[in-house]
């Protein structure tokens, strides 16, 4: 398994397309030993996740570095029943323009945009058209999310639709019964199929996390889908009731670092959900760059599911400018 | 760096703490502390520097605490102790919790003061160190609060001398300061000379919350100061928590005072991890095991034990993490690895590191701060148990490691140290934890965790480690005493021949060693004669050798421990019946020793059927405890037993006195080497008859006669037995306690006073604890 030269190309890619910054993961034989033998500990996983925090932080002109990363990696998200073109072309605006004009000019980074605009299948071509030029790509949920309980040709069907569509990513859901019933054959098997009618797209495995049961079996269903191709392994639809945790993280971000070490490949990370806070957002840097290195801090390797977040950084970047508390009103909505 | 560059290197940058507070207190001491000694601080005497470690700088200027000054402290202590033994508990509790708020109020100034003084990393003083310290004195203004209600016939014991190491200044202050007070007792506190300012910062905290001038008395110094104040007479009771090379010159020091003593020393820490275990956990772990604090703590998990099939891989994985450690200013809130705490230190680790030339050393590839107290940290693999660096403690950030193949071999690698203060072990298999922890030497383990700590849990080791406990109720009873104080104890009585002789069939008691009767090795015996000189018999003189010979015989019955309480309680209540059914014989065998009526020598026999009915009792109910710890998780306080046990007989209860003893050691699971009394020696010798009638292992018991004043020493200083009993009527107290410094085993000495051996005093919970070691298990759960 060698390794590409491409590997050197992260900063050419505004759009933080994986397949095109370096080498893809490709699909690798269903190992079960590996999976079987995978161990999460909860309780020292949360020890760790608890700790962090107070390890970590960063202050001042890093802080707001840090938080311009951190909007880098945005996959900005809207999914609801009531979205509409309208609703879909603010979305894509706040996404080429994530912060106030003056902000960005005084920070250094006039050109900030974020990772992604995250939508339903349907609203994939106003949201290409909306970004086109940008190198904003479009990613799109699909395989029947959040459930992921329709007909198995149809959602194979759905990714080769929002592919057609102009989807760069596409965020699937997995069959969780196949993570609760042991069926790890199964999960392997779908998520190949998935992957294959991603084509060039590049594919982000919604393990749904909270509904999982177990960190073990987050380890494993982690472990399967990156075997299986997936590019990125994502913790939850945003749907479940419970998403994002810094503990289901770490044990996400760890298996994709076993991964590493025995493949070569680089696997991404996307937590979904629940992550709303800019302080939170540098925790989940802290914990990428602790875990897994700098080269995840990277678009092409990380991504926020969020939609809420963004508010809350442009308020800290105008606080870091200006020396003083900002207003939600001053900025603009999504 | 601009942002567009951070944004590119996405490094931390510094994230310093204020550090104006810290420097504002200091400055408002004028940089100069004089001594807090009844409730006020004197004027500076003669003065040494105390420094940053990282920076080199200096903080300010603290006392050489003198002999006038000690005795100034210990004097405003013993003023002070009358009114505060006194107070009501719920009035004690009232001036334990006002600390306790107090140091939640100023938690960042003890924080930052901490952290400059010591080296440690903002994040340990601030999250870890001055919370625990808080929750100490929150949790004793409780043990306060319930003192009388949970502890009756118990009472402080004066003025307890208290000297603290330079490694956690404040927590162990509080680990001192909360149980002593908590139970009424009043405190002379010398910090160590590298880390005086959060005491003396504790010193104005008292002032503030009000607290009765001379209760706490905090004199600054170096082991010179430490050294009057444990040789004080005043002290009733010395809290030492240090190296075992300080701990044992202690040992000796107070050898025969009458002064209580706990020890909390060194270690080895073993720091187990199964194949099964989760990797990642174990080695984030370990960054708290051995990378907490600079390494500068006791119970550091020091020695990793890998199971060899995932040795290179976990090795491999270890490394990588370590290239993540940041090391830098202690004030800055991003960093891993802070300052040790003096140049001497460093010079210490930097020696005992290049000194070793096995195995492979490697350094963390991270960037070190230039100039300042740094050491980098460190792992060094492929080292046997016989290298120096697996046995001596380092005390600094340096892993060694070496590897096992089976449960089994891990044990014994775990346990092949003098040492016995934590383990920890790593493994998913619930069935392997649980059959593990309780086979580690050591007074705390934790399973899948390490360094875990509460008021609530005891803290403490065994072997080279010290003894006692800190934290629990097992921690406040290490200030308490009975409130009875027992009787003067009288000298033994051999009786001389009389003019009428022996007129039956020579008797010539033997020993009683690993279930078997054996000669005394050196050959000698010496007659029993009844108080009007009939001779009774004869018994062995036993020397060292004979000594030697019953240690070894109780070793090997090392399986008793490991009995049911059941069935030791079964063995217990046939002694019993058997001693029963020859209860008139053992009567009149006490009465021709000693002279005594018949119904008082019946009465004895009966008291003994009865006491063994008690330990009988006791063997499956003298129940460990599930802590209240804050943590999702148990933490187990289990009593396992001392081990082998060599107990001198007192001379007033030829029968009573040796069951007193052995019943209980052999309750909870001990093996007991008893020296009867000199006075009447034939009943302890007769009782083996008894003993190899129901069904006692051999070794279990084992029995000598001869001179407590030559077995002493020899029993004292042997290395293989745990503990040493003594309620002897020779004066072997300061014997005992000054041999047993060598291994540093737990002694109990009568000081000259035995209890009422059948009254209430005579059995019951005090002789149960003296026969236990509590064990702390901690296991974190959650799936």
């Amino acid at each position: 398994m060698t390794q590409t030269t491409l590997d050197t190309t992260a900063t050419a890619t505004a759009a933080g397309l994986p397949q095109v910054s370096h080498a893809r993961n490709p699909i690798m034989p269903l190992d079960m030993d590996w999976v079987m033998g995978a161990q999460a500990n909860t309780s020292a996983i949360e020890r760790r996740c608890a700790t962090l925090p107070g390890r970590r932080t960063v202050k001042k002109e890093y802080q707001a570095a840090w938080l311009a990363r951190a909007i880098s990696c945005i996959d900005l998200t809207t999914l609801a029943g009531d979205d509409t073109p309208g609703r879909v072309k603010r979305l894509c605006a706040k996404a080429m323009q994530p912060v106030r004009a003056d902000l960005l000019e005084a920070i250094g980074l006039p050109t900030l945009t974020t990772g992604a605009v995250c939508v339903y299948h349907d609203m994939v071509p106003v949201a290409v058209e909306a970004l086109a030029g940008s190198g904003i790509p479009v990613a799109a949920v699909s395989t029947g999310f959040p459930a992921g309980l329709s007909p198995y040709h149809l959602r194979v069907k759905e990714i080769e639709e929002s592919v057609k569509a102009g989807a760069e990513e596409i965020d699937i859901v997995i069959s969780r019964r196949h993570v609760l019933t042991g069926n790890w054959q199964a999960l392997y098997d779908e998520m190949k199929d998935f992957r294959a009618a991603c084509g060039e797209a590049h594919v982000k495995a919604i393990l749904a996390t909270g509904e999982l049961g177990t960190l073990r079996n987050v380890a494993r269903a982690s472990l399967v889908c990156m075997m299986a191709g997936a590019d990125f392994i994502k913790t939850s639809t945003g749907k479940e009731s419970v998403n994002a945790t810094l503990p289901v993280s770490l044990v996400m971000i760890r298996a994709i670092r076993a991964y590493q070490q025995a493949t070569g490949y680089r696997v991404g990370y996307k937590p979904a959900g629940g992550i709303s806070k800019a302080k939170d957002s540098l925790v989940y840097l802290s914990l990428m760059k602790e875990e897994l290195g700098d080269r995840w801090l990277r678009p092409d390797l990380f991504r926020f599911g969020a939609s809420s977040l963004l508010g809350d950084i442009e308020r800290q970047l105008e606080h870091h400018v200006t020396g003083a508390y900002s207003a939600s009103w001053r900025h603009a909505m999504a | 760096m601009t942002i567009p560059e951070i944004f590119e290197t996405m490094e931390y940058g510094p994230a310093m703490e204020d550090a104006s507070e810290a420097r504002a207190w200091i400055a408002k001491h004028a940089g100069r502390f004089g001594q807090f000694i009844g409730g006020a601080f004197t004027a500076p005497g003669e003065t040494f520097a105390t420094k940053n470690p990282a920076t080199g700088e200096e903080l300010a200027q603290v006392t050489q605490g003198s002999a006038a000054d000690v005795e100034a402290a210990v004097d405003a202590a013993a003023k002070a102790f009358p009114r505060w033994s006194k107070l009501s508990d719920h009035q004690r509790a009232r001036h334990l919790y006002a600390l306790a708020r107090l140091l939640q109020k100023h938690s960042r100034l003890f924080a930052v003061l901490e952290t400059m003084d010591n080296g440690k990393p903002i994040r340990e003083s601030r999250d870890i160190d001055v919370p625990l310290a808080q929750r100490h004195f929150y949790y004793h203004a409780g043990l306060a609060q319930l003192r009388d209600s949970e502890l009756p016939s118990h009472q402080p014991l004066g003025v307890c001398g208290q000297v603290i190491p330079w490694n956690f200044p404040l927590l162990m202050l509080a680990w001192k300061v909360a149980p002593a007070l908590a139970a009424g007792n009043t405190v002379v506190l010398k910090p160590a000379e590298y880390t005086s300012l959060t005491a003396l910062l504790f010193a104005d905290i008292c002032r503030e919350a009000g607290l009765p001038k001379g209760v706490v008395n905090i004199v600054t110094g170096d082991g010179a100061t430490g050294a009057a104040l444990v040789d004080h007479p005043g002290v009733a009771k010395v809290a030492f928590t240090g190296s075992t090379e300080v701990g044992r010159k202690i040992r000796e020091a107070t050898a025969g005072s009458g002064k209580a003593l706990t020890l909390e020393l060194g270690g080895k820490s073993p720091y187990i991890v199964f194949d099964d275990a989760d990797i990642d956990s174990a080695i984030e772990g370990l960054v708290d095991a051995i990378w907490f604090n600079q390494g500068q703590v006791c119970c550091a998990g020091s020695r990793l034990l890998v199971q060899e099939n995932i040795a290179d891989d976990f090795h491999a994985r270890l490394k990588a993490r370590m290239a993540n450690l940041r090391a830098g200013d202690p004030l800055d809130k991003c960093i891993d690895i802070g300052a040790v705490v003096d140049p001497v230190q460093h010079a210490q680790i930097s020696r005992m590191v290049s000194e070793n030339n096995a195995g492979e050393t490697y350094h963390a590839p991270i960037e070190m701060p230039s100039g300042g107290c740094f050491y980098p940290p460190t792992l060094i693999t492929g080292l046997e148990p016989a290298d120096r660096l697996m046995q001596e403690e380092i005390f600094g950030p340096v892993l060694v490691s070496s590897t096992f193949r089976t449960p089994g071999e891990a044990v014994a690698l775990a346990n092949n140290t003098r040492y016995g203060l934590a383990a920890t072990l790593w493994t998913e298999n619930m069935n392997l934890a649980l059959d593990v922890a309780p086979k580690l030497a050591a007074g705390v383990v934790w399973v899948n965790a390490t360094n875990l700590f509460d008021a609530a849990a005891g803290f403490g080791g065994v072997r080279e480690s010290g003894f006692g406990r800190e934290g629990g109720w097992e921690g406040l009873l290490a200030y308490l005493k009975p409130a009875d104080a027992g009787k003067p104890v009288k000298p033994a009585k051999v009786h001389a021949p009389g003019e009428t002789d022996f007129d039956g069939i020579d008797r010539t008691a033997k020993f009683y060693i690993g279930g078997k009767q054996a000669r005394p090795d050196g050959g000698y015996s010496r007659p029993v004669h009844v108080p009007r000189g009939v001779l009774l018999g004869h018994v062995g003189i036993a020397n060292r050798k004979d000594i030697r010979n019953a240690v070894e015989a109780a070793q090997k019955a090392a399986g008793w421990g490991k009995t049911t309480g059941h069935l030791r309680a079964q063995i217990l209540y046939y002694i019993a019946e058997n001693l029963g059914a020859r209860a008139a014989e053992f009567a009149d065998r006490i009465r021709a020793q000693t002279g005594r009526s018949a119904a008082s020598a019946r009465e004895e026999v009966d008291t003994a059927l009865s006491r063994l009915f008690s330990y009988a009792a006791w063997a499956d109910k003298f129940d460990g405890a599930a802590k209240s710890v804050p943590i999702r998780g148990v933490a187990l306080a289990m009593n396992e037993p001392v081990g082998v046990i060599g107990a001198f007989c007192p001379e007033d209860a030829p029968l009573l006195g040796p069951v007193s003893l052995l019943a209980p050691a052999m309750a909870m699971g001990n093996r007991i080497v008893l020296i009867a009394g000199e006075s009447a020696p034939l009943t302890a010798t007769d009782l083996y008859q008894v003993l190899d009638t129901s069904d006692v292992p051999g070794g279990v018991v084992n029995i000598l006669t001869g001179s407590h004043a030559e077995l002493a020493k020899p029993l004292a200083t042997h290395m293989d037995v745990d503990a040493v009993w003594c309620f002897s009527s020779t004066d072997i107290s300061g014997v005992i306690e000054a041999g047993s410094a060598g291994s540093l085993k737990r002694t109990w000495v009568n000081n000259g006073r035995n209890p009422d051996w059948a009254g209430p005093t005579g059995e019951g919970k005090a002789f149960l604890r003296a026969a236990t070691e509590v064990k702390t298990i901690w296991v974190p759960y959650g799936e």
